[in-house]
């Protein structure tokens, strides 16, 4: 039984570690492009951003004091017991964030949309969102927190089976230039992108894709994986760099994922994840203890299944899953 | 004070700064910052620029650097302030409180997160006087909050929040930031970007326009969004 107290204390751990230390991933990538980007003002930037990993790390300081919208991703083992079932582990994130707001101290950035007041903590109407999914077999819980910037760098767009794999290329270089232009989208990023589902799947799919997959990981289909090398490949070929300065620099990975989708569209979103690029994650197992990770391994085999039943059965309509 | 920082020129400055110090400053240059710096968006250009408010009073006297920002920061019980960081805010947003807030500000150096427009150096920052200096990054909020010594005051606090009142920092070597717009109004991003904008016809040779349109949509990759 997995108690309130745990999850709440659990994830302000989670908030904290986030706002303050860069994920070991998504630093390699930016050390490896620093070491291959020949634009000099792109590759000072990378230089001095790793001077600002190092800044936060030390002084137990954020990253960036944009706090972004910090949310939370929730998966759920079908065995795992909350002690105050799920209204009690909402409430748990909740005060979590307030009090990690307070604490760390992290900008209070949420506000009403239209009055345009705040709580001071990051907690309001609809927010900190909590998105949930589930996990077969397990009785453990897992809980991510994304504190990811929310103004520039995302596009979303409804392109049909005709404009094809193009189509998609074009609409991710239309979205890298438009904001990659003087750094508004903070690159370089890991590129998310969601394709197919209804337009919001397809938003949800592309956030998760840029949020919540590490820099090296594929997408298990082998044609979507050499997709995400392309992508990558041609936003790096751009000859744009960190804060759109000459360069090379703008991509530090891309990934895909995928929804079933209306016969008669290819709705496609593009999510750029950013230079602080804020995640961690914390399982909590039925007996309370806690293991803190850096990738949130969000996308399981069960996330990306594609039959009615679960585990697959090994049959010819389902053996090239 | 000329240095090397990562392979650039970099140069300290103090505030308040004067015309000389602003002279030396080219487009590409590393600054650091010493003295009082003081933070302004949408709710302090609000106030002052529309509501017709004055400036907290020796604000003007003290610093004539504004920064478009807010910081990470929380008030402590004993009412003192914790200051992780701050990091900067877009500055294209602004473009339309800039002459006047300069008129009563006299404010000469601009921080901000992506520069400003040619048009907007050209007739309202050159004609005051004013230059404009970048983040870098962005998301340096470590770095410069390590720069940061002290608050002096916080101005608005209760009335505008956190995120949107102004705050007024005491700063020792406080940066890097990036000249990208000097007293003659040349833009680092600019300039960049034309370098850039030479290669994006080849890049879309290939790629046919998707069947569906939208409105308001250019198809010159060349022109920017802001």
């Amino acid at each position: 039984m997995i108690d309130y107290q745990t999850i709440e204390s659990a994830a302000r751990q989670i908030m904290s570690q986030a706002a303050i230390d860069i994920p070991p991933d998504y630093r390699q990538g930016i050390e490896d492009m620093a070491k291959w980007e020949q634009g000099e003002l792109s590759c000072f930037v990378l230089q001095t951003m790793m001077d600002n990993w190092n800044a936060a790390s030390e002084d137990r300081r954020p990253m960036c004091a944009d706090t972004g919208l910090p949310r939370y991703y929730v998966k759920v083992g079908n065995d795992a017991r909350l002690a105050d079932g799920f209204t009690g582990l909402e409430r748990a994130l909740r005060s979590a964030t307030a009090k990690a707001t307070h604490d760390i101290p992290l900008r209070p950035n949420r506000v009403h949309p239209l009055w345009r007041n705040d709580h001071n903590n990051n907690i309001g109407i609809n927010a900190p969102e909590i998105d949930w999914s589930f996990e077969p077999d397990v009785d453990w819980i897992d809980i991510t927190t994304v504190h990811k910037g929310g103004l520039f760098g995302t596009d979303y767009r409804m392109l049909f089976p005709g404009d094809g794999i193009d189509g998609i290329k074009r609409f991710f270089l239309d979205t890298l230039v438009s904001f990659g232009k003087r750094g508004l989208a903070c690159q370089p990023a890991i590129m998310g992108i969601g394709i197919g589902g209804s337009k919001d799947t397809t938003m949800v799919l592309g956030k998760q894709a840029a949020c919540l997959r590490v820099v090296g990981d594929r997408n298990p289909d082998p044609k979507i994986a050499a997709l995400e090398l392309e992508l990558k490949q041609l936003g790096n070929s751009i000859g744009m760099g960190a804060m759109g300065f000459v360069g090379n620099a703008m991509v530090a990975d891309c990934h895909i994922e995928v929804g079933f989708t209306h016969t008669g569209g290819m709705p496609v979103s593009v999510h750029a994840f950013c230079l602080s690029s804020r995640r961690a994650t914390v399982r909590i197992h039925a007996d309370g203890r806690c293991e803190y990770r850096h990738d949130p391994e969000w996308f399981t085999p069960y996330m990306r299944r594609e039959t009615v039943e679960w585990p697959i059965e090994n049959t010819d309509a389902t053996a090239s899953v | 004070m000329a240095d090397r920082k990562h392979g650039r020129d970099s140069i300290r400055i103090k505030i308040p700064v004067v015309q000389e110090d602003l002279e030396k400053l080219e487009i590409g240059m590393v600054v650091y910052l010493d003295g009082l710096v003081y933070t302004g968006r949408e709710g302090v250009y609000r106030k002052v620029v529309e509501e017709g408010a004055d400036l907290p009073a020796g604000v003007a006297q003290l610093s004539n650097a504004n920064f478009h920002c807010s910081p990470a920061a929380a008030v402590n019980d004993d009412g003192s302030y914790s200051v992780g960081g701050v990091t900067a805010t877009a500055s294209f947003r602004f473009s339309r409180y800039m002459a006047e807030w300069l008129r009563r500000s006299n404010a000469r150096i601009i921080i901000g997160k992506g520069g400003m427009s040619v048009e907007d150096y050209r007739d309202i920052l050159v004609p005051a006087g004013a230059i404009y200096l970048t983040t870098v990054g962005y998301g340096t909020g470590a770095l410069l909050g390590r720069g940061i010594r002290g608050v002096r005051a916080v101005h608005w606090l209760e009335e505008l929040g956190n995120a949107q009142a102004m705050w007024v920092f005491e700063v020792e070597n406080f940066g890097p930031f990036i000249v990208e717009s000097d007293l003659a109004g040349n833009s680092l991003f600019e300039q960049q970007g034309k370098l850039i904008n030479a290669n994006l016809d080849k890049l879309y040779e290939n790629l046919k326009a998707p069947a569906l349109g939208r409105y308001g949509e250019t198809d010159d990759r060349k022109d920017e969004l802001i």
